[in-house]
């Protein structure tokens, strides 16, 4: 205890000291103000359960190609070249999230924390960021409550949130004729957001909700079939089957969806949340013709497609959206320091407020004052039927792009810095 | 009406798998009196088993259907006989123990290998339709599923009832020093009992593979509830699993397709007869109580 305290104090003293060393401009040369003269960025994530696939150790991987590239852009010009990446597995427990994100500021000396899904963890380390007066960006969880009720100074909301998968998913289909829902969601938190978004979002477009329930969470049986029989029952008939499982669950709603063959019967299928990674565990055939958001989607230009291939080469698959915001993160970061002169957080958090950013995963993405939410376009997208999968992971088509404008919701008077 | 017919047959689907991992663990521990915390992880070695037969080598569905249950049990039976034969005379915790780490050891290898993204298994094309039966349809592979493993629970039952096999572990199941008396080597028979149980729980994993998400972790839930069964049943009693798994399967489906306001309900409604019964008869619905010693 006395020694955390120690350091506790020794880093609140080191981060006055360089605070106070701060004024001396960004163009003082060689006497740079980073703490350590290096910069440090921690990645903290689920490196070996449900979410490593789509996040986990290739998120880490695309960080360091963060790093890479900005090494190979400044050269001898850029603010440091001592540039390390701290990893840690959270398990996706709020509580080891929390620890070690105070483990990370305090002892590894990390500067920014990226990453954190899972909605309950991601909110803990919110808070530790604002006690720490660290940054942190997150990128893997999709709560609306990270840009309100647990904003922050700190905090940043990076790739996206159950409002952006709701608007775009449910309004879309919505407006597209899919008029009635049938709405099937896990109860825990995150379904029952998923659940109020995707409701909101279905009557805003004209839409109504025929009838919704809560299926066990977790479903320890993985049957699904008393949901599925009883959609092409209710009356009037949905049009669509809107499921906000997730993963493995998400898996065997769509399995058992196609043995029931509801889609013959006329319910369609949208999905609430899907990675490139489900889709690839389910097989396009299995989920062709289903709508979903996409905050990214790595074959959508060649620009995506030049980063896409960079990364297979360093992990031999193809980035979900979540590496590529990952990727985009640590380098807006790194522009950021590299532009302040300092990784003093209050003087990045400013030069980022406001600021508008293009890159591989922004597009007209604006870093928003107000909230910390990172708006940018988000697409919705549509799984191919097999016949049109012409390459291994190439498995949809970007129906529409939704304006970053669109995309995301206003800011929330809940949220305040 | 129909609803009511089509939630019943899905019961009985959901019951079948209870009913032959339940069968697998009332064998074993009939017959070792040891509670195999690892019949999940066979389950899902069973599903996980069929997807590398087919993707490494083409083997289909069918032949996968014959090979890893028989794969399986002599993987057992090498367990059974390294391992767990050297603690039965200790505490049943120890073997307990012993299980419960293979099944951490197992789920992680596989996790380490193939990732815990759900690997991809298709519906064989024969039974990829459905069945007409006029009053409503139901996809083919789920009553092949129930078809299936209400054949192979019969045909336990017979060899069980009609051989002299049967008969040994039965006898051995119900008074393992009586039969010994008699002179029959009990101890012969205690590797391939353990070795058809495991391979029971393989073939559920099989059967499992293409309506269920294939991943490391697909058993340590589900074998929560199988466990339920078996102690519904009553520990040791083979027609008691049986019963139990398909009575659980139907409990859940009305719950789910009746009470569905009410997600709680389904959710810990095994549970709940699983107190109620305990409190009404402590050794299970077809359990034996223990005589006094």
């Amino acid at each position: 205890m006395r020694r955390t305290v120690g350091v506790a104090a020794a880093s609140a003293a080191t981060v006055m000291l360089v605070a106070a060393c701060g004024g001396g401009g960004p163009q003082s040369g060689g006497d740079q103000k980073l703490t350590g003269n290096k910069i440090v960025l921690g990645v903290l994530n689920d490196q070996s359960g449900a979410y490593s696939e789509l996040s986990g150790k290739n998120s880490v991987k695309a960080v360091e190609m963060a790093v890479a590239d900005f090494r190979a852009k400044y050269g001898d010009r850029a603010v440091t070249t001592d540039i390390s990446v701290e990893t840690a597995d959270h398990q996706n427990k709020p509580d080891i999230a929390n620890t070690k994100a105070a483990e990370m500021y305090d002892r590894k000396g990390v500067d920014l924390i990226l990453d954190v899904p899972t909605s309950s963890a991601a909110e803990k380390v919110a808070d530790v960021a604002k006690e720490k007066q660290k940054l942190y960006f997150n990128i893997g969880a999709a709560t609306t409550t990270l840009t309100g009720a647990k904003c922050n100074k700190y905090t940043f909301h990076y790739a996206y949130d159950t409002y952006m998968l709701a608007n775009g998913t449910g309004r879309s289909t919505t407006e597209q004729g899919a008029k009635n829902w049938y709405v099937l969601y896990p109860n825990y938190q995150f379904g029952q957001d998923m659940e109020k978004s995707f409701s909101a979002a279905i009557a805003a477009a004209g839409g109504k909700v025929i009838g919704k329930d809560a299926a066990p969470f977790p479903n320890t049986t993985g049957d699904y079939s008393t949901f599925l029989l009883k959609a092409p029952t209710l009356n009037p008939k949905p049009d669509v089957l809107g499921t906000m499982q997730a993963g493995a669950e998400l898996v065997n709603v769509v399995k058992q969806y196609n043995e029931f063959k509801l889609r013959d019967k006329g319910v369609g299928l949208a999905v609430g949340l899907m990675f490139l990674t489900d889709i690839h565990s389910l097989t396009p055939a299995a989920l062709a013709g289903t709508t979903y958001t996409d905050a990214w989607y790595w074959n959508f230009d060649a620009r995506n497609r030049e980063f896409a291939d960079r990364f297979q080469s360093e992990t031999g698959t193809r980035p979900t959206f979540a590496h590529a915001a990952n990727y985009s993160a640590a380098t807006q970061y790194l522009e950021a320091v590299q532009a302040a002169g300092t990784d003093d957080a209050d003087t990045i958090v400013t030069g980022l407020e406001g600021k508008t950013v293009e890159d591989v995963f922004l597009r007209n993405g604006k870093i928003r004052a107000e909230d910390h939410r990172v708006v940018h376009d988000a697409y919705l997208a549509q799984v191919k039927p097999q016949s049109e999968v012409t390459e291994p992971w190439d498995y949809v088509k970007v129906l529409k792009t939704i304006p970053a404008a669109e995309a995301f919701r206003a800011p929330s008077s809940e949220c305040k810095l | 009406m129909t609803g009511f017919l089509q939630n019943t047959f899905n019961g009985l689907v959901s019951g079948a798998f209870y009913a032959l991992l339940a069968l697998g663990l009332a064998v074993i521990f009939g017959m070792l009196r040891v509670v195999n915390f690892a019949h999940g992880a066979f389950y899902m070695l069973g599903a996980f088993g069929a997807y590398v037969l087919l993707t490494e080598a083409g083997v289909p569905f069918w032949a996968a259907l014959v090979i890893m249950p028989l794969g399986l049990a002599v993987v057992g039976m090498a367990l059974e006989r390294a391992f767990i034969h050297r603690l039965t005379r200790l505490d049943p915790l120890y073997n307990f123990l012993l299980t419960f780490g293979l099944t951490l050891i197992l789920q992680d290898l596989v996790k380490l290998r193939y990732g815990v993204q759900s690997s991809p298994y298709q519906t064989p094309s024969a039974l990829a339709g459905s069945v007409d039966f006029g009053v409503f349809d139901f996809p083919t592979y789920r009553v092949f599923i129930l078809g299936f493993a209400v054949a192979v629970c019969v045909g336990v039952w017979w060899l069980l009832t009609n051989t002299r096999i049967g008969m040994v572990v039965r006898a051995s199941t119900e008074r393992p020093e009586l039969t010994q008396a008699f002179g029959i080597n009990v101890g012969r028979w205690v590797t391939p009992v353990f070795g058809f149980g495991i391979g029971l729980a393989g073939l559920a994993g099989v059967l499992a593979a293409p309506m269920r998400a294939v991943n490391p972790l697909m058993g340590a839930d589900l074998i929560i509830v199988v466990f339920a069964v078996v102690v519904i049943g009553g520990l040791g009693s083979i027609f008691g699993s049986v019963a139990a798994g398909f009575g659980i399967g139907l409990v859940q489906a009305w719950g789910e397709a009746y009470l569905s306001d009410f997600p709680i309900v389904s959710q810990t409604i095994v549970f709940v007869v699983m107190a109620v019964v305990l409190l009404w008869r402590p050794a299970g619905l077809f359990g034996r109580e223990e005589a006094p010693a």
